[in-house]
């Protein structure tokens, strides 16, 4: 029988997804994301791309994928909005380098630690948002009400987590 | 495991010799090459990670770059390259929101139109009375329209009406709050093209921002690159609209004023050339100092157009100098119904004018004693005659007296009863 030997953590715990996963599930966020404000406005607060991107992050375990995956979930999301392409692109880089960086070096499996880097990704995510809009591309009417992000980053840490348990059942452990 | 991770080592240490080896130098520098290229493939292998965040960050930086022009027009269209992604994008993307789209108006569709169909005769009747009503407010607004049409005409001013409009479908949003953005399921095909004006019966909605064959992208007037011309209805103040990164419409171009006061309504002014003039686009909601552009004004609008749930639009792809034929028609029709009106009213006056004086003049017989008051007494037991136009030259007859004295009629002895010198005749109440 052979012995099954483990160097790191990371390769202890790597998941990588079925092809139909790990596109489909991005585009469907993307295209839910699109849809739902329309006949439910309110639901505009979420950001379930954002929430795909932590996920595949934290579960690949890999800065380099993380990044990727950011990268194009967010360019893919600027190209719906009026807003320049790569605004988003920029952000949900980092965050899925940072997510993914992350992910190796602590348990992403358990709950508690799952609400905070959710909350602390969404809260980076405006403030890269914010860097990006005011530094980057100058607009200087460009504000962001920081008790209307937390609430944002709250909302949208109630609705990771039942997604991430969903999205949990697809894992492939490589 | 351990055996493939051995393997793995080994195809790496060759690939590595393979790499260093490829550039062949000299036998006198070889170990210094040697450890060059392992320094460098370490720096390479240990900073991969960063080094691809790095690179991809770059990328989009140039690429912002290249798409933000100086200075921003606010609500432009993107240059070739961009539109193409986009296009893209929205290719991927907008079958699906038709497909669901689709899905969802036909069950409102079939839900409204045949089972939800309680209160429609009330609704009906309630919809027949509302165009009554605004039949008689257009006929009292017609005349004036048309006197302001003349006088534009002599003064060869130039009015832009709305002459043709494509109605669109809202098949989806960008799906982002600092984006505000609608998609529509008309597009170049159907006429549409960038800067056309998209409005709904309420008011304006904003523009077009893009077109694809099928599809267009609409910037919403709330959106923070959005701008409009607008004009205070009441004060008459030409002033710039503004949308902001939390949703709301402003104008922030306007020191105090004290004639500006909530509640005024605001329209557009037609002078951005998108915006046909005279369109509703909202109410002043409240006015307080901008604290980060003192001293001007920071006045915040309620939209006319509910922005956050529009189902369907119009999409103004034509104006003209002169109204349209229905609406000339309409405004004919009301004119028509305005002198009709006024006619009535004539009719009405000079029928309540007669009947004043009828009424004067009853009033008048009725005090006055009648000429025929033995005609009355000779037939007691007749009825009264219909009160058919009373002569008016009969004299009424008096009341009775109820304490006669000598000046009461018929108290009085006949001229030819009396004699003269004898002594008057006692008065009835001088003898109780």
């Amino acid at each position: 029988m052979a012995t099954r030997s483990f160097t790191s953590r990371r390769e202890l715990e790597q998941h990588s997804f079925p092809p139909a996963v790990a596109l489909l599930v991005p585009l469907g966020a993307i295209l839910l994301q699109a849809l739902l404000p329309r006949p439910f406005p309110r639901l505009a607060i979420l950001d379930l791309p954002l929430i795909v991107t932590v996920f595949f992050a934290v579960s690949r375990r890999n800065p380099v994928a993380g990044t990727l995956t950011g990268a194009a979930i967010g360019l893919l999301q600027d190209a719906l909005t009026a807003q320049p392409i790569g605004v988003n692109g920029m952000a949900k880089s980092v965050i899925g380098y940072i997510a993914a960086s992350i992910g190796i070096q602590i348990d992403v499996e358990n709950l508690t630690t799952r609400i905070l880097i959710n909350f602390g990704f969404f809260l980076m995510n405006s403030f890269l948002l914010f860097l990006i809009n005011r530094r980057l591309l100058g607009l200087t009417n460009f504000h962001i009400y920081w008790g209307h992000e937390l609430i944002r980053a709250a909302i949208n840490t109630a609705v990771a987590l039942p997604i991430f348990f969903l999205l949990d059942n697809a894992k492939r452990r490589e | 495991m351990a055996v493939r991770g051995a393997g793995r080592v080994r195809s790496e240490v060759l690939s590595k010799k393979l790499y260093c080896a490829s550039s062949t130098p000299p036998p006198h520098a070889r170990h210094f090459a040697d450890n060059q290229c392992q320094s460098m493939e370490s720096f390479f292998t240990r900073f991969k990670n960063v080094l691809v965040l790095v690179a991809i960050l770059l990328a989009q930086t140039i690429g912002l770059a290249v798409q933000v022009r100086r200075p921003v027009e606010s609500g432009a269209p993107d240059s070739s390259k961009v539109t193409l992604i986009r296009y893209w994008a929205v290719s991927v993307v907008s079958p699906f929101e038709r497909f669901f789209h689709g899905i969802g108006y036909t069950f409102r569709h079939g839900w409204s139109n045949y089972v939800d169909l309680r209160h429609t005769r009330q609704e009906n009747h309630d919809l027949q009375d509302q165009i009554a009503r605004l039949r008689l407010e257009q006929a009292s607004f017609a005349e004036d329209a048309m006197q302001g049409h003349r006088l534009q005409a002599m003064l060869d001013f130039q009015q832009h009406y709305v002459s043709t409009t494509v109605a669109a479908q809202v098949i989806g949003t960008s799906g982002n709050d600092l984006s505000r953005v609608i998609y529509i399921d008309k597009g170049s095909k159907d006429g549409l093209k960038t800067d056309q004006a998209v409005i709904t019966p309420d008011g304006i909605v904003g523009k077009i921002r893009d077109v694809f064959p099928h599809t267009s992208q609409v910037l919403l007037i709330n959106d923070q690159t959005s701008g409009a011309g607008v004009l205070l209805a009441t004060t008459r103040i030409r002033a710039i609209l503004r949308g902001s990164t939390t949703g709301q419409i402003l104008i922030n171009n306007l020191t105090p004023d004290n004639r500006i006061k909530p509640g005024e309504q605001v329209l557009s002014s037609g002078g951005d050339q998108v915006y046909p003039r005279g369109l509703a686009v909202g109410t002043i909601e409240s006015i307080k100092i901008d604290p980060d552009h003192q001293p001007y004004t920071l006045i915040q609008l309620r939209p006319a157009a509910n922005l956050n749930q529009l189902e369907e639009v119009l999409v103004i792809t034509g104006t003209q100098t002169t109204l349209s034929a229905q609406a000339q028609k309409d405004l004919a029709a009301g004119v028509t119904t305005a002198e009709a009106q006024a006619a009535a009213k004539q009719i009405a006056d000079q029928q309540a004018a007669e009947a004043a004086a009828r009424s004067a003049a009853q009033i008048v017989a009725d005090r006055l004693p009648s000429i025929h008051e033995g005609e009355d007494e000779a037939k007691p037991g007749t009825a009264a005659p219909p009160a058919t136009t009373p002569p008016v030259s009969v004299v009424p007859k008096p009341l009775p007296t109820i304490h006669s004295d000598r000046y009461s009629p018929g108290a009085t002895p006949s001229a030819s009863d009396l004699k003269p010198g004898a002594a008057e005749p006692p008065n009835e109440k001088d003898l109780n």
